[in-house]
């Protein structure tokens, strides 16, 4: 279960630019939950995520897992049990390094990364078959540079680096938003996919509403900080895209959107 | 004729072990680092005393090395933990070993003519020797780089450098490898320095001034003229430019310009590169356009 505590964060605090992020919000994820996030922009979703993975730290509050307080505990060791997927196909993998080394890497999380050879050829089928089962034609290309890959390509690639190894979260970030609708289709099909077989714990911030109605347990709706629509279980099942297109262009003309 | 082209060959292949080094901080790290200025004559110094105290040329090489190594440590300390921006961190070790350089040799200059080196036991078979015998540790140097590029950890300070995000991702602390990264590149820059010392037989506190527009333009020519050429490993054309950079300033030198001119004309060299590698700069543009005219009324 994660867990967020009264948390507080400000951007420029003590200036005249200061501006109020978050203000003793609270927020518990069951494990096994798939909570969608929508919102504006500027109503905090992103960096909800990026406070429970460590890229920006909050003001006050406190952050748990189970029963572990990981409030201070910098990013990178958060990442050991965290998977993440950026909006950038470009920040889930290593443009310089081939399919076959960018697999290699992410499996080994975990371990020591010593002077044993990065690449471990005995592998290679195993990779394979993962990359075949997405349908990219990646299973074909081990020893090309990721670099050269579309946007799709990586982010599939991302996605499936990200859960390589056993991670209790995966933190999606708007990770379909940089791509063509037909592509953003097909990760997230692969993205229910994975989460289903892994039984994952997943929190996706997402622009796309119709992504939120058809995937995940619960769906959340974030204004200035705060949550203000919270479904879950069959209250979840039966929500419309029309229910939250009301409620979401309600908010935008408070904004003066 | 002979004698300036081993004076290529043999120059060349010593800062091509200096350009591995910077390889792997420019290249591989993107990371300016201006330390190799005190490195290299960090790695001559303590060759120079350790040689002159009789210690074995072969084991002062190594202990240079280790002494580059914590050279770069401290730079990529002072970076990372102290957060000190790139540059000025290269530039405040540099500056600082100038003056721990002299303290190690004692003087400015300290000669050791007749003191065994490692090119003592070759000198019987003429300069030659000397050439074979940098050509091995050249060699020696590339295949155990390109070794550890291929390990596991070779692989995540690859990953540092191309996209830093994924080494947190991968939960490792990015800001180590970075460090691991510029011990690295500072031992090559020490073990270069050491070899130069013993090949000329002496320390000058002034012989690093530049040491990195020369590792630069090295790496830069190795990689950009031989870019297309895939089949060539990196650090074998970091080697290749090293001796190509060597000959073209051995030829501006042979066309009569006087000695002292040599940091001018390797820096104007350098500048030169610079422009040419740039595919952003004016002077390229203009080029390519000018062809694409020409491509248009043919």
């Amino acid at each position: 279960m994660l867990k967020l505590n009264n948390i507080s964060k400000f951007y420029n605090p003590g200036t005249v630019n200061e501006m109020c992020l978050f203000e003793d919000y609270s927020l518990e994820i069951e494990t096994g939950e798939f909570v969608s996030i929508v919102g504006s922009n500027g109503s905090g979703k992103t960096s909800l995520l990026n406070i429970i993975c460590g890229s920006i730290t909050q003001d006050s509050g406190e952050i748990w897992i189970d029963d572990k307080n990981i409030s201070l505990m910098p990013e990178f060791k958060r990442a050991a049990f965290i998977g993440r997927v950026y909006q950038n196909p470009a920040f889930g993998t290593c443009p310089d390094m081939t399919i076959l080394e960018n697999m290699s890497i992410a499996d080994n999380k975990g371990k020591t990364f010593g002077l044993r050879l990065g690449a471990n050829r005995n592998k290679t089928e195993y990779y394979r078959e993962m990359l075949s089962e997405i349908g990219l034609g990646l299973e074909n290309k081990m020893d090309v540079k990721v670099g050269v890959l579309s946007g799709g390509q990586r982010q599939a690639m991302a996605l499936l680096m990200a859960t390589l190894t056993p991670v209790d979260f995966l933190i999606l970030d708007e990770h379909t938003a940089a791509l063509d609708p037909k592509t953003a289709d097909k990760i997230m099909e692969l993205t229910d996919r994975i989460v289903k077989e892994k039984k994952l714990t997943t929190l996706m911030v997402t622009h796309n509403l119709r992504y939120a109605v058809d995937y995940g347990s619960r769906l959340i709706m974030m204004h200035q900080g705060h949550n203000v629509m919270d479904y879950k279980g069959e209250e979840k099942k039966n929500i419309k895209i029309d229910n939250i297109l009301e409620k979401f262009n309600q908010i935008s003309i408070e904004c003066g959107n | 004729m002979q004698t300036v082209l081993f004076g290529i060959l043999e120059e060349g292949f010593v800062y091509a072990i200096l350009s591995l080094g910077v390889y792997i901080t420019y290249k591989i790290l993107d990371f300016p680092d201006l330390s190799v200025d005190g490195t290299y004559p960090l790695g001559a110094a303590v060759t120079a005393a350790l040689i002159v105290s009789g210690v074995n040329p072969y084991i002062a090489l190594v202990i240079s090395f280790f002494a580059g190594i914590a050279a770069g440590f401290l730079t990529g300390v002072i970076h990372v933990k102290l957060g000190v921006r790139d540059l000025l961190s290269g530039i405040i070790v540099s500056l600082g070993l100038f003056s721990v350089n002299l303290k190690i040799a004692g003087k400015a200059n300290l000669a050791f003519f007749s003191e065994e080196t490692i090119f003592t036991s070759v000198a019987s078979i003429g300069t030659f020797g000397t050439v074979i015998l940098l050509i091995a540790l050249v060699i020696v140097c590339k295949l155990l780089l390109d070794f550890y590029l291929n390990t596991k950890s070779g692989y995540l300070l690859r990953a540092t450098g191309s996209n830093d995000k994924l080494v947190t991702a991968l939960g490792k602390d990015k800001g180590s490898v970075r460090i691991l990264g510029l011990a690295l590149a500072n031992g090559f820059a020490a073990f270069a320095g050491a070899i130069m010392c013993q090949k000329q037989g002496y320390f000058d506190v002034g012989m690093g001034t530049g040491t990195m527009v020369i590792g630069l333009a090295n790496v830069i020519i190795g990689t950009q003229l031989l870019k297309k050429m895939s089949f060539i490993k990196a650090t074998t054309a970091v080697i290749i430019g090293s001796v190509i950079y060597r000959a073209c300033v051995a030829f501006a030198i042979n066309l009569g310009a006087p000695a002292e001119d040599l940091k001018l004309i390797t820096a104007i060299l350098f500048l030169v590169i610079l422009v040419i590698s740039d595919s952003k700069s004016i002077f390229r543009k203009k080029l390519s356009n000018k062809s694409g005219k020409v491509m248009k009324n043919a």
